[in-house]
């Protein structure tokens, strides 16, 4: 088909999590690793199907720590990778998330959020995994976690999750929910659209040049895959430029303080969101997720009633996007975070706000999305 | 430098900070050698081997080799091989556990990488303890034995390693002990060579941790003690079970032919690709 201006087009009617699976495949990834758990199973039912048509692999594992951990290997020998998986999986997989982040090595884990804790409320959605994706691994560490709220930003997001996992060697996050993973929507691929994909630097030098954890001008270090002649030492063990354990203190802290620095120095590569209606809002949503949905019927409908109303829709959640909301805390008075937990992402708002602004949530954790209503009557009772 | 010296010397990483972290006397050193001489012997390069392991004394031991390697989570080797092995199939995957790393928290893992027949060898250093811990008892201590979890005594009983891997499923298995150096050698390669899912258990001692409590002397009587109580294969085929009370096989315990994961797969992706036309 063509559209309009005449450029050629396919037109897919996609649920979130096929909407991933086509964005993962787009950006390259060759590798699944996974164990069945709603909302996220059709992730790897897709994956089981798409990966063997381009010589891709899927495999089923016996668990999710065995999943992340395949995923770090094979990524380690130079195939994209992903797993994907639910609250409890999410749980069991924290430990080899530490360790990717610690040795660096590039890989993409989709959550698709339900209600917690424990086995919670597997068929219904929830916004409770967004500190556990900052905080769920032990260790003072760096993260960069991703959140859909339309099939489109499934597809997009998924793709940009690889890209920045390769670039900055470090395991991305994409957080969606029930209501995102689970719906569907029309999804249009234009066939001269330009995809930018990223793929790791490689060193190439010499072998006997080559220091695997050696700090670059962008803090990430070059990276060999098994295999291609560079023999290394990959450890979760705090370790040297080498990759030899350390425990030097000189040796320690410059490592730590690297992970930090390839991350926070490129901070605004990392912010994805929109503005929407803010610039003269005296009220501003601060949404993400399937949340942003219902928070953007809410504007426009306030619009229509007059109300100054606008809303920042957060695509990345961490590293959280300061200045984007300090922008909003700048121009409106008061601030409203609606959540599907006790007030995640509004504590990073509560704590970059100054005192400028009011900031009001609404957290409602029974398994049922905020609807635009709920919104609307907070908007009321605080303007 | 004789010879078989100047060999191990071959495969040492001389950039890595000696000494290692064993123990003098540790049987882990020997179950290195015996490594490196039955690579060395298959032919495999450097550049092929990918040596993972876990946490442990015997997880410590791939920093030391001149070879892709990957120390990875407490348990979870095989599944990092795993994924490892799928993505690059041309690798040689080679796996090193304790037999805590094994069959305590790695169990899962191990029972299904058997299970599955992924092209991987998986060797097992068995000392009975947990020994970077400080000697607590593992699933492999036998009953009434001392730990430092067990000071009164054990009351479970113990794992075979061997005989797990053969009940779920495992080509290739094979044990020795760090006593019977040139068995272990043979096993070793034997492992390497097969394609498939194979596994070495190799019996060793932790004197400072498991002997001492257990007041069964230095790393030399444990050896000996290795010596008395094995019994290879082919000899305890003419042993009464009687006669085989308290003794353990060494040698070949299985070796059979099973259809490859990698193989098996090569067949799902065409028949993707036939579907999708
Ligand atoms: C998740 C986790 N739990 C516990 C530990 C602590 N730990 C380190 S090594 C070890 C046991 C090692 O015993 P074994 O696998 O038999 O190896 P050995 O030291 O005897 O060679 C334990 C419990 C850990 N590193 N990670
Ligand atoms: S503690 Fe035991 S197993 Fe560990 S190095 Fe010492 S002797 Fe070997
Ligand atoms: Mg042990």
């Amino acid at each position: 088909m063509k559209n309009k201006k005449n450029r050629p087009y396919r037109e897919f009617l996609l649920q979130g999590n096929e909407a991933i699976v086509e964005g993962a495949i787009k950006a390259g990834c060759r590798f699944f690793a996974g164990y069945p758990i709603t909302p996220a199973t059709e992730i790897s039912e897709a994956m089981s199907v798409k990966l063997p048509q381009v010589d891709g692999t899927f495999i089923q594992m016996e668990d999710e720590i065995a999943s992340i951990a395949a995923v770090i290997g094979a990524s380690l020998a130079g195939v994209k990778s992903m797993t994907a998986t639910s609250g409890p999986g999410f749980s069991l997989m924290q430990e080899n998330i530490g360790f990717a982040i610690m040795a660096e090595v590039p890989c993409v884990i989709v959550d698709a959020m339900r209600g917690g804790p424990s086995t919670g409320l597997p068929t219904s959605p929830s916004q409770s995994d967004v500190m556990q994706a900052r905080w769920g691994t032990h260790g003072d560490h760096p993260i960069i976690v991703l959140c859909p709220s339309t099939v489109r930003e499934c597809y997009d997001l998924t793709i940009k999750a690889f890209n920045l996992s390769e670039k900055f060697r470090n395991p991305v996050i994409l957080l969606v929910d029930e209501v995102v993973a689970h719906m569907r929507e029309k999804i249009t691929f234009y066939d001269d659209e330009e995809v930018e994909i990223f793929n790791r630097i490689k060193p190439n030098m010499p072998p006997e040049w080559y220091i695997p954890y050696v700090d670059t001008p962008s803090g990430v270090p070059l990276m060999a895959n098994f295999g291609e002649g560079y023999r290394y030492h990959v450890t979760g063990l705090t370790h040297d430029i080498r990759g030899f354990p350390t425990s030097r203190p000189d040796e320690i802290d410059p490592f730590i303080r690297r992970l930090f620095r390839k991350i926070s120095q490129h901070f605004s590569e990392l912010q994805f969101g929109d503005f929407y209606e803010t610039d003269d809002a005296d009220i501003t949503i601060i949404a993400y997720g399937c949340v942003a949905r219902s928070a953007k019927r809410a504007v426009i409908d306030a619009r229509q009633k007059g109300l100054k109303v606008g809303l920042l829709k957060l695509n990345t959640l961490w590293p959280f996007m300061r200045t984007a909301v300090e922008r909003v805390l700048n121009t409106s008075k008061i601030i409203i975070v609606p959540e599907m937990n006790m007030g995640q992402i509004s504590r990073e708002v509560k704590r970059v706000n100054k005192g400028s602004s009011k900031v009001f949530t609404i957290n409602k954790v029974d398994g049922i999305i905020i609807t635009p209503q709920e919104i609307q009557a907070r908007i009321k009772e605080v303007a | 430098m004789p010879e078989i010296t100047k060999l191990i010397h071959k495969y040492l990483r001389h950039d890595k900070k000696f000494p290692h972290v064993w123990c003098p006397g540790c049987g882990i050193g020997i179950m290195l050698g015996a490594l490196i001489r039955a690579i060395d012997r298959c032919g495999f390069t450097k550049d092929e081997i990918v040596l993972v392991s876990g946490i442990g004394c015997t997880g410590r031991l791939p920093v030391y080799v001149d070879f892709n390697t990957l120390h990875t989570t407490h348990g979870r080797a095989l599944a990092f091989a795993t994924g490892v092995k799928l993505a690059n199939p041309k690798l040689k995957v080679i796996v090193v556990m304790g037999d805590g790393d094994a069959v305590a928290i790695g169990g899962n893992h191990f029972i299904h990488a058997a299970r599955r027949n992924i092209d991987l060898t998986a060797i097992i250093v068995n000392n009975s303890i947990y020994g970077m811990t400080g000697g607590q008892y593992s699933p492999t201590t036998p009953y009434g034995m001392k730990t430092t979890t067990s000071s009164y005594t054990h009351i479970e009983q113990a794992f075979s390693i061997s005989e797990l891997a053969v009940t779920a499923g495992a080509p290739f298995v094979g044990r020795g002990t760090v006593y019977h150096a040139k068995l272990l050698d043979s096993l070793m390669e034997k492992a390497f060579m097969k394609k498939g899912f194979a596994v070495v258990e190799v019996i060793s001692h932790c004197h400072t941790q498991f002997g001492k409590l257990n007041k069964m002397g230095s790393a030399v009587e444990m050896m000996q003690w290795q010596r008395d109580h094995a019994v290879t294969v082919e000899k305890a085929a003419n042993m009464t079970e009687e006669e085989l009370k308290n003794k353990f096989k060494i040698g070949v315990l299985i070796d059979k032919d099973l259809p490859i994961y990698l193989d098996e797969y090569e067949k799902i992706r065409e028949m993707a690709k036939t579907k999708n036309k």
